[in-house]
């Protein structure tokens, strides 16, 4: 593939902006609109761009497929883990309210660290999905 | 004719669902099929996201000076079942990826031809 | 702690999913698999147990109240549903290890068991909560991971007859989620137990009805009913043979469950009979018996045979839910529990077959019944289970059966559940035959018993046919129980 310099330069500046763009939506999904979800697809979108720009190796070096399997699984035990800490506070599954010293303290929380979680998840998914269509029939 | 506009939300999901359910069962290519299937969602969607709306509600955001919201939870539920439908289609195309990989075809006759198990 | 359990049915599998798939390769993920399937059968046990003496146990997720949060409502019919498929599960992962070694490519063995204990938690999730949109996203876990269970079959068959399974488990499921979007609308409310006081009022509105028939389709569709059961005589046959296990033995026993749940609880009791569902349902249950053991009785390969034997099971479920009363109820769940129990030693033994010689078309196992007495015996005594010889626990289910088409007058339906029998001798006697009877071929000199690892777990379900035809007390005893909770409307 040819390098082109126009993508080259248009890509380096979008992707900074992409993944802000997605923390934004995770950290604010409490109060507006967002959450882990689209943050998630967001933030995958940055590194698909990078694939698609720089090449399938350039973004493998960046990411390995062997990290994206830990981050997925990890993403899902944080928002088990929260729920089984929870537990063991003495409320219900996934009864954030233990979690703080107030009601909302705690229900805040605990909504950021499930949708952290789901962040995680869904991200690493996206893009092992990504990776695994893209690389296929190359090796 | 009120009946036809007043329920045009309706309208547009039936016919969705129609389109995307006849693409399921007559076309031929596996592809295809999956395209109808994602059609076929999307009218579900539709019409849990439009049964939802409360007339003259805002969207769902907490804001100052609002008094009437639109109902969230069928937002909610279809953010699940969008999420559920991208798992879907991501297995299927992966599905299909190894059927062409197997049988280097990706039509419904001629998979059934070289086996008999379609 | 003791509420706890309804909830760490579902949790501990589910977090236990993610861990396994990224374990290094080697029989840890295997190991850790079967320490949670063991954890789940016991409180399986111990959750029946406390429903049984304590009455019905609820949950509430977040602490949010029903019907606001999602509730988990566990009484007779859930905790017994959730036994069997615990217990299954925990039976088919020691009979795993050998089989999945030399049917799984190495590296995707944590995969596998991954994928494996995420059916599982949605498998049990269907049956723990009370909350009708959860028991749409608990499907469609158990489905997504069954359609990639079935995919790694060593056959290149395996992948058509997953995607044939995706495409119709996703038309199934979208018809249920429709339904309940349907029903929402008009009732605003996903708990069960609200649905259910709240529906009788609105049971007159065309929505309401139409949401019901979207329902009913889409678990017919997920439940194999005959004639919507097109994909899963080549799932069960080209699946690896733990998944065909596993999924011959919970999937479609849970899909059962759902069925009556909606009938009978969301639902209230006289509303199907009100409608034609009763009439369609004994017409599908009496054409499943006769059509597909008809089937069964022409294929060639043994999986198929068995798989076309387990839609026509289906069909006596059906038949019972169709009689629509506290017998039929009954036997329906009785029949649910023990072709359970039949299927998953049959399955098994054939899995061993396959595990020998690779392969199970029938003039490939001529005679293997003397180099496999073991297997042989099983495979006999699974037979019997499933054609209802007395002594057997398939004969309770039948004698259940009969008894509420008699109740009912009902003499189309005793004809056609002893002529299934009949069928039932022809097939299985088909497969004794071949196995004893013909001469063994060249190939099959050198085949040896089955290792002990696969003979004990399909031993264990043999006996359990045995044990559960001889010993109704558990069976009939919470079915009848359950049946009442589901007949009686308030649990």
């Amino acid at each position: 593939m040819k390098p082109n310099l126009i993508l080259h330069v248009v890509a380096k500046f979008l992707i900074p902006l992409i993944i802000v763009f997605s923390l934004y939506v995770q950290f604010h999904g409490d109060f507006g609109p967002g959450g882990g979800f689209q943050a998630g697809v967001i933030f995958s979108a940055a590194f698909i761009l990078y694939a698609l720009v720089f090449g399938l190796d350039a973004a493998e070096k960046i990411i390995p497929s062997q990290w994206l399997h830990m981050l997925a699984a990890l993403g899902l035990v944080l928002y088990a883990g929260v729920g089984v800490v929870t537990l063991l506070l003495g409320g219900n599954y996934l009864d954030y309210t233990v979690l703080g010293a107030t009601q909302i303290a705690g229900q805040h929380l605990g909504i950021l660290l499930v949708e952290l979680g789901v962040g995680i998840t869904v991200g690493a998914v996206m893009l092992i999905i990504f990776f695994a269509f893209a690389g296929r029939g190359r090796t | 004719m009120d009946f036809l506009i007043g329920h045009y939300n309706y309208w547009v999901v039936i016919f969705l669902m129609m389109v995307g359910l006849y693409t399921v069962i007559s076309r031929g290519n596996l592809i295809k099929k999956v395209i109808g299937l994602n059609i076929f969602q999307v009218s579900v969607f539709f019409l849990y996201i439009s049964i939802g709306t409360v007339a003259g509600g805002a969207a769902p955001i907490f804001a100052e000076g609002i008094k009437v919201y639109s109902n969230p939870l069928p937002h909610v539920l279809i953010l699940t079942a969008i999420v559920v439908g991208v798992a879907t289609t991501a297995l299927a195309l992966a599905l299909v990826v190894r059927i062409n990989e197997a049988y280097d075809s990706i039509e419904e006759d001629e998979i059934h031809e070289l086996d008999h198990s379609l | 702690m003791g509420n706890n359990i309804s909830l760490l049915l579902v949790v501990i599998p589910l977090i236990a999913a993610p861990i396994v798939a990224v374990l290094p390769r080697g029989r840890l993920p295997w190991a850790v698999a079967l320490l949670v399937t063991s954890l789940c059968a016991l409180l399986a046990g111990m959750q029946l147990w406390a429903v049984l003496h304590g009455g019905v146990i609820s949950y509430e997720l977040g602490g949010w109240a029903p019907p606001w949060g999602i509730e988990y409502r566990i009484d007779a019919v859930n905790a017994f549903v959730a036994l069997i498929v615990a217990a299954i599960a925990a039976i088919t992962l020691p009979y795993a290890l050998l089989s999945v070694e030399q049917e799984i490519p190495e590296e995707k063995i944590p995969l596998f068991y991954s994928a494996l204990l995420l059916c599982l938690t949605g498998l049990l999730g269907i049956t723990q909560t009370g909350d009708i949109f959860n028991v749409f996203v608990f499907l469609e876990i158990s489905s997504l991971s069954s359609y990639a269970l079935i995919s790694l079959g060593r056959k290149r068959q395996a992948l058509t007859a997953a995607y044939q399974y995706l495409i119709m488990g996703t038309i199934g499921a979208t018809f249920f989620l429709i339904g309940v979007g349907l029903i929402y609308s008009q009732t605003g409310t996903l708990n069960m137990q609200d649905l259910s006081t709240i529906l009788p009022e609105v049971l007159h509105l065309k929505t309401v009805n139409t949401g019901f028939a979207f329902i009913m389709i889409g678990i017919a569709l997920k439940l194999a009913l005959f004639p919507l059961h097109l994909w899963l005589p080549n799932a069960y046959t080209y699946a690896p043979s733990v998944v065909t296990v596993f999924l011959a033995a919970t999937a479609t026993k849970v899909a059962v469950y759902v069925m009556l749940r909606i009938l009978f609880t969301v639902f209230p009791y006289g509303f199907a009979l009100a409608t034609p569902v009763e009439e369609l349902f004994m017409v599908a249950g009496i054409a499943s018996i006769i059509i597909a053991s008809v089937y069964a009785i022409y294929q060639e390969d043994v999986k198929k045979l068995l798989a076309y034997s387990s839609v026509a099971q289906i069909g006596y479920m059906v038949l019972g839910i169709g009689l629509a009363s506290a017998t039929g109820i009954t036997a329906a769940l009785i029949h649910l529990f023990n072709h359970a129990l039949m299927k998953g030693a049959l399955f098994m033994a054939v899995g061993a077959i396959i595990y020998r010689i690779g392969a199970c078309r029938m003039d490939q196992i001529h005679g293997l019944g003397r180099a496999m007495p073991w297997t042989f015996a099983a495979i006999v005594i699974g037979g019997l289970s499933l054609i209802g010889v007395p002594g057997t626990a398939g004969f309770i289910s039948k004698w259940y059966l009969v008894t509420a088409a008699l109740e009912q007058g009902a003499w189309i339906s005793v004809v056609v559940i002893l002529f299934g029998s009949l069928l039932a001798v022809v097939y299985m006697g088909k497969l004794i035959e071949a196995l004893y009877f013909r001469p063994i071929t060249d190939s099959g000199k050198e085949v040896t018993e089955a290792p002990i690892l696969l003979l004990v777990p399909t031993w264990l379900l043999v006996f359990a046919n045995i044990y559960f035809g001889l010993d109704t007390e558990l069976t009939v005893g919470v079915a009848e129980k359950a049946a009442a909770i589901l007949g009686g409307g308030n649990p």
